[in-house]
Order: structure tokens, then C-alpha cells, then sequence
């Protein structure tokens, strides 16, 4: 583009200025289709659902020739707040601080795992690499629906891999009475700090998650560490470091910014992940393990309630984006320190 | 024996100073038993979940409930109750299959022809309004598709086409998807096009060819791999849809799809489900996007790579 521009012209400015506007004519060409899909099936729609947020849409308003649904102000956003959703164990407070220890938990145990596997994995001299790497591989290769299907039943209480597991191994060990340990539904929570509380189902989910999780972290530190030019290893090992200031002064360096996105990229996806809390738990016991997203769910799927779902998406906009602005501003500062 | 080929290159590529250092550090036997100990150990818990599925899948007894870590005997008479009639209704599988591909093939079409020429513009173009647009899509990429799920099963719900309403039709459904399918896809294949480099489009420009011809010709051809993965990330999308396809298509048996018969073997159902059935439908369902996914593995990585370092 910059080369056109320097060829002679009669009039530089306005030349340019024809070509800008060619380019863009050009440019909408190629946007159009996309334009008009999402003007009609995105825009559209998170305009309307403000409109909704405000008003008592309902099933009734469903109908055909059904009456408009009648401005009611904040009321939807006051009954979120308020608790007052026929939800069974709704509490936007519980829910909002569990959703986001849940995504924070996973998070750093799937990067710490992940960077440490991936640390194994590339120790030159290790064997059969190629084997692992692809075996390691697996759980991202799998549905999520079908992974917390399966997880589920592996933590059923009676019949479940998990229980059956403990009981094949610790138990017959140390001859103890079969565990039926009801991980998704144990009601005494073991934690509860605040509005923190944390059920057995927690640590079940959690497990589950970890499982799904940690293998392409460790992809993608992977592709890190062999970034990494050898010979500074070499320096550091010459200089006298030891393994430990060798990680923290040649390895992490490098890690970082290939890490920092991607950690971020996976807490925005654990904190919407859908299909463990919705299958595994169920969101249970009492709804200790719902997160935002499922509640969104539940109140089109099972209450109809298409108004307070308007409204409760518009809390979910506002959180997700607080959380892209603390990680953005979190990665700024964590490169400026690099630097 | 491929790791050995793999890593001689190296020692021998290395100064020999380099090659005594290794050689004194060298690893010992002890510590290449302890490093296979820990990944045949991490091995063993990645394998043990999907073991297990498959194991219960080929269980021979008909009962509800296991009763042994491994069942003994093994047999596809699950696999085929399933394919005959896998939920209480009287649907076979091949029928929801049929019903979650035609969700996919359109949301992942839909998603890489159109999301491809967008992708393009926002690469190659400059534009007045470049800045707000790519905002306004990061902003709904941001946002999870159950977000969206209000407004659309009203808005859909209007429109009827041919006395069917839009929003109980896999139509429908593939249409809702692919509104929070095709930021991403925008968003991916714009990412890929960035790093193809631009002397190509050049040298073909001074030959004379158009923008679309150079898109046509040059662009997509290169971007094939992302395409591929774009397309593939889109089939999945639909595949295994739940949140839509559960909330617009209930009361339609003939329009069950994949994800809505595994809710019902898990849900409030699941006692009619005998496990090795549930086991068996798992593997039917995740099987064939498995294997596409380890073909196109590599792709998926370099474009994930490719993102981390961009940032």
C-alpha cells in the first residue's frame, strides 16, 4: 500500500485520499457478509436483550399477537441482587465469588502442572517422549460434554471408577471398609469461608477439570522452552547456577510471555465453562457448585424467565468485562517488570 | 527408538566442549528410572478415564450398573443396542447424528466462508472504522453463548418460515451458534493471515490480479490450514451443541440431537440407562472428531502457539 502511495501522482493529497476511500469500499465488501450475520444475529439480539432486561418479558409474551411485555425499570436487576429468583439456593454473591475461585484455582494449578510436565518432557535425554507427548495429548482431543459426562459416573458413589479405585487400592491396604464416598453430592461443605464455600463436589469437578486442562498448557510451554537457545543454559551452568536459578533466570524469562496470554485466554474459559458444573454436579449440592453461566441457563431453560435472563447476561458482560481489564492491566505490568 | 534418531542430530550439531559437559552430566540410569516413573505415572491417569469408558463399553452383561472395574468378557452388543434405539424415544442414533451434523456443516460453512473474507479485510485492508469493528467483535468473543440465549429464542421464535417456526428447527439452532461462532473464526483466521507474508499479494497485484482474484488465489490457498481447523473447531461447535439445541428443540423428538440424548443418560433418566449403553454412545459421539482433532493436531498447536506468542 505505502508503495502505491509514493508513485507520482498529479495530486498526492487527494490521490490518496481516492485511493483510501477505494480501499475502503473494498475493505465493506469483504466485511458485508459478515456485517450483516452479525448485525442480525449478534448485534441485534445484545441490543434487544438491554431492551429486555428492563421490561417483564415472559412466556407469555411469547405467543403470537401476544401484548408487549411493560417497562418495569430495574426491577430484574433488583431481583438478581435481592436473591429473589424461584432458582432454588440462589445467591449472586456465593455464585459470583465461587465462579471466580473456581476459574483462579483451575487456572494456576493447569499452568504450574503444565509448565512442570512440560519441563519433564523436555529433558534431553529422557526416552520415549514422543510417546507420552502423544498420549498426553488425548484429553483435549475429547469432547468436553462427553468428558463430564464420563467424570460423573467415575465419582458415582456406589459404582463409580474413582470410589471402586480406593477401594481396590488404600482399602485393601489397610483393610478398611469400602469407601461410598458421594463426592458430587456430599452436602457438609469443606470449606466455608464467607461467601466461599467450597462442597466435596468442588475437589470432584476440580479433579475433572485438572485432567481436561493441564495438557495443552504443557503444549504450549512446551513450545516455550524449546524457544529457548541452548547455549544460555550452558552460560548459566558455567557460571555456577544451579537447577533452580537456572529455571528462575533463563527458563521463566521465557515461559512468561508465552504463558501469561494463554493463562489468561484459560481463566475466560474456565470461568464459562458450562459443561462440568451443568453434567458433573449438576451445580449441586445446593447449589453450591452453579456457576454464572449455568444460572444464565437455567433461567431460560427451566424458568422461562427470558427478562431476568436479559438482565442477568448484562451482569455477566460487565464481570467478564472487569476481568479482561484487571488481566490486561495484570499482563502489562507483569511485562513492564520484565523489561 | 524415534526419540534416539531425534536427539542425535543435536549432540552431534554441538562443540565438542559443549558434548564433554553433557557427556559429564550425562543422565544417569537412576534418573531416567525415576523421570519414566513419572510419566508412565502421569500416563496412567490421563488413560485411566478413557479406559475405563471404553472397558464398560464392551461390557457383555446388560446390567444397569457395573460391578468391577473391568468387566469381564467383552462384546459390542451395547454399541449395537445404541445404534438402534439409544434414549427411551423412538429415535435411532443414526437420526441424531444426521440432526447434530446438519447443525455442524452449517455453522462451520457459515462460520469460515463468511468469518475468512472478514478475516482478510481486518488483515490486509485499511479502513475507516477498522478499530471499532475488530473491538466490537473482540467484545463479543469475550462474551460466553449462553449470554446470548434470551434474546435469540425470542427473536428467532418470530419468524416462522414455511409454517415452521425458525426456532424450533436445527436451522435455528445452527444460526444461534454460529453468532458466537463467527467472531472466533474471524478472530483465528485473521491471527493465521498475519503472519502469511505480504510480497506474494504483491507480486501478484503488479500482475494484475484484483483484490478478490488475490484472495481467491493466493490468500485462501495459503490459509488452508487454518481454514481446515477454523471449519473443524466449527463441526465440534455443533457436534456436541448442547445449551441451544436443549432449550430451542424441546418437544421435537425427530430433531434430538447427540448432546440432548447424553443429558437424558445422565440426567434425571439415568436409571433407564444401563452404563456399558452410556459408555458406548460416549464413544460413538467423541470418536470421530477425536480422530480428526490428532490429524489436525499440529495445525491446532502451530495456531495456538502462533496466538501465544502475538499476545
Amino acid at each position: 500500500m505505502t508503495a502505491v502511495a509514493v508513485a507520482p501522482g498529479a495530486a498526492p493529497s487527494r490521490g490518496s485520499w481516492w485511493r483510501r476511500t477505494q480501499n475502503s469500499r473494498t475493505a465493506y465488501l469483504f466485511l458485508l457478509p459478515a456485517l450483516l450475520v452479525m448485525a442480525i444475529i449478534t448485534f441485534y439480539p445484545l441490543v434487544f436483550q438491554v431492551w429486555m432486561s428492563f421490561t417483564d418479558y415472559g412466556l407469555v409474551n411469547l405467543r403470537v399477537g401476544a401484548p408487549a411485555p411493560n417497562y418495569i425499570g430495574l426491577q430484574n436487576y433488583g431481583r438478581i441482587l435481592d436473591n429473589n429468583i424461584v432458582i432454588p439456593n440462589f445467591d449472586f454473591v456465593r455464585i459470583l465469588v465461587f465462579n471466580l475461585f473456581w476459574a483462579l484455582s483451575n487456572v494456576v494449578i493447569h499452568v504450574v502442572l503444565g509448565v512442570m510436565i512440560a519441563l519433564v518432557l523436555n529433558v534431553n535425554a529422557l526416552r520415549f517422549k514422543r510417546f507420552y507427548r502423544a498420549i498426553y495429548i488425548l484429553p483435549v482431543v475429547i469432547p468436553p460434554i462427553i468428558v463430564a459426562t464420563v467424570w460423573r459416573n467415575l465419582f458415582d458413589p456406589t459404582h463409580g471408577a474413582i470410589n471402586q479405585l480406593i477401594n481396590g487400592t488404600i482399602g485393601v491396604l489397610f483393610k478398611l471398609p469400602p469407601v461410598t464416598l458421594d463426592w458430587l453430592n456430599q452436602p457438609n461443605p469443606i470449606v466455608a469461608f464467607g461467601p466461599l464455600i467450597l462442597p466435596l463436589a468442588y475437589f470432584a469437578l476440580l479433579t475433572a477439570n485438572v485432567w481436561l486442562g493441564w495438557p495443552l498448557n504443557s503444549v504450549v510451554a512446551t513450545g516455550a522452552l524449546q524457544s529457548i537457545p541452548q547455549d544460555l543454559y550452558e552460560a548459566a551452568a558455567m557460571d555456577g547456577a544451579g537447577w533452580w536459578q537456572q529455571f528462575k533466570t533463563v527458563t521463566l524469562p521465557f515461559l512468561r510471555p508465552a504463558m501469561l496470554p494463554y493463562a489468561i485466554y484459560g481463566f475466560v474459559i474456565t470461568f464459562n465453562l458450562f459443561y462440568l458444573s451443568y453434567f458433573m454436579s449438576g451445580g449441586g449440592p445446593f447449589g453450591q457448585t452453579e456457576l454464572l453461566v449455568t444460572t444464565a441457563y437455567r433461567l431460560v431453560a427451566e424458568q422461562h424467565l427470558f427478562a431476568v435472563a436479559a438482565a442477568f447476561a448484562i451482569f455477566e458482560f460487565f464481570i467478564l468485562l472487569a476481568i479482561t481489564l484487571v488481566t490486561n492491566k495484570l499482563a502489562k505490568a507483569t511485562a513492564q517488570f520484565d523489561a | 527408538m524415534t526419540t534416539q534418531v531425534a536427539a542425535a542430530p543435536a549432540v552431534v550439531a554441538r562443540p565438542s566442549a559443549a558434548t564433554q559437559i553433557r557427556g559429564q552430566r550425562g543422565m544417569p540410569k537412576r534418573r531416567q528410572f525415576v523421570l519414566q516413573l513419572i510419566c508412565l505415572a502421569i500416563a496412567a491417569t490421563v488413560l485411566f478415564p478413557i479406559l475405563w469408558i471404553v472397558a464398560m463399553s464392551l461390557d457383555p452383561r446388560d446390567i444397569s450398573r457395573p460391578d468391577s472395574l473391568i468387566p469381564p468378557g467383552a462384546s459390542l452388543a451395547a454399541y449395537a443396542k445404541v445404534m438402534a434405539r439409544p434414549t427411551l424415544n423412538d429415535i435411532s442414533f443414526l437420526r441424531l447424528a444426521l440432526n447434530s451434523v446438519a447443525i455442524a456443516v452449517v455453522i462451520s460453512l457459515a462460520s469460515v466462508s463468511i468469518g475468512a473474507m472478514a478475516a482478510y479485510a481486518f488483515s490486509r485492508l485499511q479502513f475507516r472504522g477498522r478499530e471499532i469493528l475488530m473491538i466490537g467483535i473482540l467484545a463479543v468473543l469475550m462474551l460466553p453463548a449462553v449470554a446470548t440465549i434470551a434474546p435469540l429464542f425470542v427473536q428467532l421464535n418470530k419468524i416462522q418460515v414455511g409454517g415452521v417456526n425458525l426456532r424450533a428447527s436445527l436451522i435455528g439452532v445452527a444460526l444461534a451458534v454460529t453468532s458466537s461462532q463467527l467472531p472466533f473464526a474471524i478472530w483465528n483466521i485473521k491471527g493465521y493471515l498475519d503472519t502469511i507474508p505480504r510480497e506474494l499479494e504483491e507480486a501478484a497485484s503488479i500482475d494484475g490480479a484484483g483484490r478478490f482474484q488475490i484472495f481467491l488465489k493466493v490468500i485462501l490457498p495459503l490459509a488452508t490450514p487454518v481454514l481446515a481447523v477454523t471449519a473443524f473447531f466449527g463441526f465440534i461447535a455443533g457436534w456436541t451443541e448442547f445449551y441451544f439445541s436443549s432449550v430451542f428443540l424441546t418437544g421435537n423428538v425427530d430433531l434430538t440431537t447427540l448432546a440432548m440424548a447424553l443429558n437424558g443418560m445422565v440426567g434425571q433418566y439415568a436409571a433407564s440407562t444401563p452404563w456399558s449403553q452410556f459408555a458406548a454412545f460416549s464413544v460413538l459421539v467423541a470418536l470421530p472428531v477425536s480422530v480428526v482433532y490428532l490429524f489436525l493436531q499440529r495445525y491446532i498447536i502451530s495456531g495456538l502457539t502462533v496466538g501465544g506468542v502475538k499476545g
